[in-house]
């Protein structure tokens, strides 16, 4: 049987606009992936501990709060010190982050940053062909 | 990981082992076997409790809940929660883990290590649990967890699977769900050892109640009347089981408010006695007895189906079929002589 791909997609911090990630995990549904939806005002260490224990592929982190380069980074540690391996794992985050934040953000191991306005079915795509090569490094 | 490591992880105590054992079940891979045969010994201490009902009447809050009670009472708790999956895309929404709020301090149930949580997706299967849900369970069991709570996907009106599961099953209900003709419908309301009237404060929770408490008190005449039936007429009674399980222990209904944790406390006592009860009158042994024998027979099944497809002429049969030369039955017999004859050659 063909391991169904595991989407987290979490909200974290001081942040109510959950529209983006709500619309994200039902197209996500509808693409054929399962998607465990964390709710809102998540700290760092219940994202990451989510992630260990539901054995996620992907962890797609929502934040319009500016406060990505403080709490994406914890997430990923916390992924780590909870046993996880990030590196196994697709890190992607969803929001309004300004471009040289990008920058900064792939240097801490995220995988890419989706800015508002980018197609759903990208996302998707992007989550396809990446995974596999995630995985083959393992 | 290997089947070995996730094995040794898993009984040490290592989360990361137990979640990635789940995966390989769940999925189905060559390891699941390997892992489920090492922890196999190591289970049947856990209280597996069941929690299933409609859509939307609170099942999710109310695991939170207990899960909550439980941990005050120390014990640890691991909880599988199903959600459908589309028989369609594949895809599913697992939307169970959000409501997991407790009412002292929320954030201690999400990372406290006395608490697992695990989403599933049905998988587009029907009956209201994943098809791997019973393997499930055993790894939570065999991790050490002294309650497993288990909540179906929000079902209709026969998704009575998890008594497969189960020690014991809760029912849940609100009110405007319907009249006394809904509540006296087969399927889940025939399976409840406990049944729960949740959003209490919302109007006509008493009429549920009396009606639950009417359907329940004309189950337990059911019972006299199969206790006045002879030998003859008792052996016709299919559902044997369901009257059994009746026998000494009335359903307690219970009202509760979820969100406000009212009813909790008396929830939580209800399944505990419950547990009590099927220990000291030896029912628990009968159902795992008949959880184990299902088990069995699924897994037989499947392996000779196995050997169906890997060592039998079945697609020259299935061509005869198309064409009328044969019937299935005979069709059938054939096979199953074939599978005999051939089994023994490597």
């Amino acid at each position: 049987m063909e391991k169904k791909i595991r989407v987290l997609v979490a909200k974290v911090g001081l942040d109510g606009h959950d529209r983006g990630a709500k619309v994200l995990a039902r197209f996500l549904r509808d693409s054929g992936f399962e998607v465990i939806y964390t709710g809102l005002h998540r700290t760092p260490q219940e994202v990451a501990m989510a992630a260990v224990d539901e054995d996620v592929d992907v962890v797609g982190i929502s934040l319009h709060s500016g406060a990505h380069l403080a709490l994406v980074p914890k997430v990923i540690n916390y992924i780590r010190e909870y046993g996880g391996n990030p590196d196994e794992m697709l890190i992607l985050v969803g929001g309004v982050i300004p471009t040289d934040d990008i920058v900064e953000l792939k240097k801490m191991g995220v995988d890419e940053v989706f800015i508002p306005g980018t197609p759903i079915s990208e996302i998707v795509e992007f989550i396809k062909k990446k995974l596999p090569e995630k995985r083959k490094k393992k | 990981m290997n089947a070995e490591e996730v094995v040794e992880g898993l009984l040490s105590g290592n989360r990361r082992a137990l979640a990635r054992a789940i995966t390989y079940v769940e999925n189905e891979y060559p390891e699941s076997k390997e892992i489920m045969k090492h922890i196999f010994p190591k289970t049947g201490k856990a209280h597996v409790v069941g929690l299933t009902g409609f859509p939307g009447v609170g099942k999710s809050t109310l695991v939170s809940k207990l899960t909550e009670e439980f941990r005050r009472r120390g014990k640890k708790v691991g909880i599988i929660a199903i959600d459908p999956g589309s028989p369609f895309t594949g895809g599913a929404l697992l939307g169970d883990r959000l409501r997991l709020d407790g009412m002292d301090s929320r954030k201690a149930l999400w990372t406290d290590p006395g608490i697992f949580f695990r989403s599933m997706s049905s998988r587009g299967r029907a009956g209201g649990l994943a098809a791997k849900t019973g393997d499930v369970v055993r790894l939570l069991d065999a991790f050490g967890f002294d309650v497993i709570l288990v909540e179906t996907v929000g079902a209709g009106q026969s998704e009575v699977d998890i008594i497969e599961v189960a020690d014991t099953s809760v029912v849940v209900m609100m009110p405007e769900t319907g009249d006394e003709i809904q509540v006296n419908k087969a399927g889940i309301l025939e399976i409840g050892d406990i049944y729960v009237v949740n959003k209490a404060d919302l109007g006509g929770a008493e009429k549920v109640e009396r009606w639950l408490k009417y359907m329940l008190s004309l189950d337990e005449e059911s019972v006299q009347m199969l206790s006045q039936m002879t030998h003859a007429d008792e052996a016709k009674v299919a559902s044997g089981e369901f009257f059994e399980r009746r026998k000494g222990w009335s359903p307690p209904v219970i009202k509760t408010v979820a969100d406000r944790g009212e009813g909790i406390k008396e929830l939580a006592d209800a399944i505990e006695e419950h547990f009590e009860y099927m220990k000291k009158s030896g029912l628990i042994e009968k159902r795992r007895r008949e959880r184990v024998k299902r088990e069995l027979f699924e897994i037989v099944m499947n392996d000779v189906i196995k050997l169906v497809k890997e060592k039998t002429n079945y697609r020259d049969l299935i061509m005869k079929l198309l064409k009328g030369e044969t019937d299935p039955y005979t069709a059938a017999e054939q096979i199953v002589e074939e599978v005999i004859h051939n089994a023994g050659k490597g």
